[in-house]
């Protein structure tokens, strides 16, 4: 005898009178607009990825078809020469070196302004400091680009001889004096500007800490640097690094601030800090202008490597919040 | 381990809302209080002013006396965080930490005093699991998430690693209210071992509950909305379920309000 069998079945419950329905089509209506709608943008949106890729991967084949360098290791950039001979090497190395900088300058000030603001600030000093974060993120780059020219760069040479002088020995900050329009500088002027996206985003992901994870710490005992060691960096951990990436996104992608500061050049050097180098988008702004039709698909096949640069950045981002998937505070 | 509460004329706001009046009230070492009333009499509030969780929410303040043996929990210079490693706290709802494993949670409070060794920690880890009666659940998982555990089990794991530290009161806030009837048991029948090494101060709105799991009970309720709560009596559970002193406390445990 099956287990089904041995259950009585449920008394018949008595139906309420049914209340007079609208009609099902006035009912649906609502839901089939809507489902069209959002599977039309859904849709639009790939075609357009598509339409770009595709426009890309054209131009770029057009381009490399005539190119008489190595695409990938040339440290040169002639491509409305005849033959053209060009190379994205200076761009990648001079694109990944400055951002990685700006990351590692802005993330952690981001992280500590956001956990001021939402954990240690008084409400009355909390809520203006927020809107002069989100004030920042309104300042057009050109404006960041200006104000890195005319007043860092000239303000920076002591920095740099003083960074020169201690941590000279590891190469990597050696200084030769000359106007400070390095990879560094432009790292300081990018830090500045993804620090307002990341600290807003942080700051939302530290309040949405729920209340009942913040008190558990508290009950143990914990002071409050221990309540955000315990409960609120933890759960905010993914959200940090998403923060951290959409800022990054800005950082490889920007173009008019660093054509501004960067005094560029198709050389790779140890040193940071003193100047050349050059990234993807400010190779881009520099050179279209003055470009034939070889030098625009030049151009445009660095853009689709920058491209494929940020979706590797952000699949491994990705990566790194699903590892951790389980230990989330999302299924608490 | 265990230590005995003296209230005395405790009274407990948020910002200028006065939300309890004039509490006092001896809570025995070794031995279970229940607090008791409808909802929005203050008994949670209560509950929180006795670890000084109180003053966490904005605008709580305290005024009043509480003396754990003899010493002042309000007195000048005392360190909420230092009371609160000497009087553990179970939420309503089950809160482990969701990013560390269940070992991390009964260990979190002992590595929040200092460091411990390895050994030390796996010990008392062990110990405190065992002594929520989790142990045998957890053993060869302690590595896994608290947060993959059922709802009864991450109560008790909340429970064990609120005993880790070994405090001198435990204080639960609701602590079945999310649970269903089985784990509610588990609980109950663990409160009634764990009163032997602590003094325990729980706060139910199930009066079955009362009955069953605490030696003395606290009836708590308010005039009207907007009130402030009030002590209305303590007693021995039995007296209070079976001859309350006060009409009241009658009118509300045989369902005539609240």
């Amino acid at each position: 005898m099956k287990i089904a069998d041995t259950i009585a079945p449920p008394p018949q419950q008595e139906l309420p009178p049914q209340a007079p329905k609208p009609s099902k089509s006035a009912r649906h209506r609502g839901d089939r607009i809507f489902l069209g709608l959002s599977r039309g943008s859904g849709i639009a949106l790939l075609v357009i990825m598509a339409a770009i890729a595709a426009f890309l991967t054209w131009r770029t084949a057009n381009a490399l078809a005539v190119n008489e360098g190595n695409f990938f290791t040339t440290f040169d950039w002639n491509a409305n020469a005849d033959p053209p001979v060009f190379g994205i090497a200076v761009l990648a190395f001079g694109t990944v070196v400055s951002s990685v900088i700006a990351m590692a300058l802005a993330v952690p000030i981001a992280v500590g302004i956001a956990l001021f603001i939402s954990h240690y600030a008084p409400r009355r000093l909390a809520t203006p400091l927020g809107y002069v974060i989100d004030l920042l993120a309104a300042v057009p780059s050109i404006v960041y680009g200006l104000w890195g020219a005319l007043f860092l760069v000239p303000h920076l040479s002591g920095l740099f001889y003083w960074m020169d002088d201690y941590l000279g020995w590891t190469g990597v900050f050696d200084y030769s004096g000359g106007a400070a329009r390095s990879l560094f500088t432009v790292g300081i002027v990018l830090a500045i500007m993804i620090l307002p996206i990341v600290t807003n985003v942080s700051r939302e992901v530290f309040l949405q800490v729920p209340k009942m994870h913040e008190e558990a710490a508290l009950a143990l005992g914990a002071t409050r640097w221990e309540v955000i060691r315990m409960s609120v960096l933890p759960f905010g951990r993914s959200g940090v690094i998403s923060a951290s990436m959409l800022g990054l996104g800005r950082a490889l992608g920007e173009t008019m601030a660093v054509a501004t500061v960067l005094s560029p050049s198709f050389v790779i050097k140890l040193s940071l800090l003193d100047p050349g180098g050059g990234t993807f988008a400010q190779n881009i702004a520099a050179g279209f202008n003055e470009a034939g039709d070889v030098g625009r698909d030049a151009l445009i096949a660095s853009g689709l490597v920058l491209f494929v640069i940020t979706l590797v950045v952000n699949g491994g981002a990705r990566m790194i919040i699903a590892r951790r998937k389980e230990y989330s505070g999302a299924n608490a | 381990m265990a230590k005995r509460i003296d209230v005395s004329g405790l009274t407990a706001y948020y910002g200028s809302h006065k939300a309890i009046e004039d509490i006092s009230m001896t809570v025995e070492p070794r031995s279970v209080t229940a607090f008791i009333g409808p909802s929005g009499c203050g008994k949670s509030t209560f509950l929180r002013t006795l670890n000084r969780m109180h003053e966490v929410t904005p605008g709580g303040r305290v005024e009043g006396k509480v003396l754990l043996d003899d010493e002042s929990l309000y007195g000048p210079g005392v360190d909420p965080v230092a009371v609160r490693r000497t009087i553990g706290m179970v939420f309503q709802r089950p809160n482990p930490f969701p990013t560390m494993s269940i070992y991390d949670n009964v260990a979190a409070g002992l590595r929040l005093n200092g460091a411990y060794r390895k050994s030390e920690l796996d010990g008392v880890v062990e110990k405190s699991l065992r002594g929520a009666n989790l142990w045998n659940e957890v053993k060869d998982r302690l590595n896994k998430p608290g947060s993959g555990l059922s709802g009864g089990q991450q109560q008790r794991l909340c429970i064990a690693r609120a005993i880790a530290v070994e405090p001198q009161v435990l204080l639960m806030d609701e602590p079945c209210s999310a649970l269903d009837p089985i784990s509610t048991i588990a609980i109950e029948d663990l409160i009634g071992e764990l009163k032997e090494q602590y003094t325990i101060v729980i706060v139910t709105h199930n009066m079955q509950q009362a009955a069953r799991v605490s030696d003395r009970t606290a009836f708590f309720n308010l005039a009207a909305i907007g009130q402030p709560g009030k002590l209305i009596e303590i007693d021995d559970t039995e007296r209070i379920f079976s001859n309350p002193s006060v009409q009241a406390t009658e009118d509300y445990i045989s369902g005539r309000f609240g």
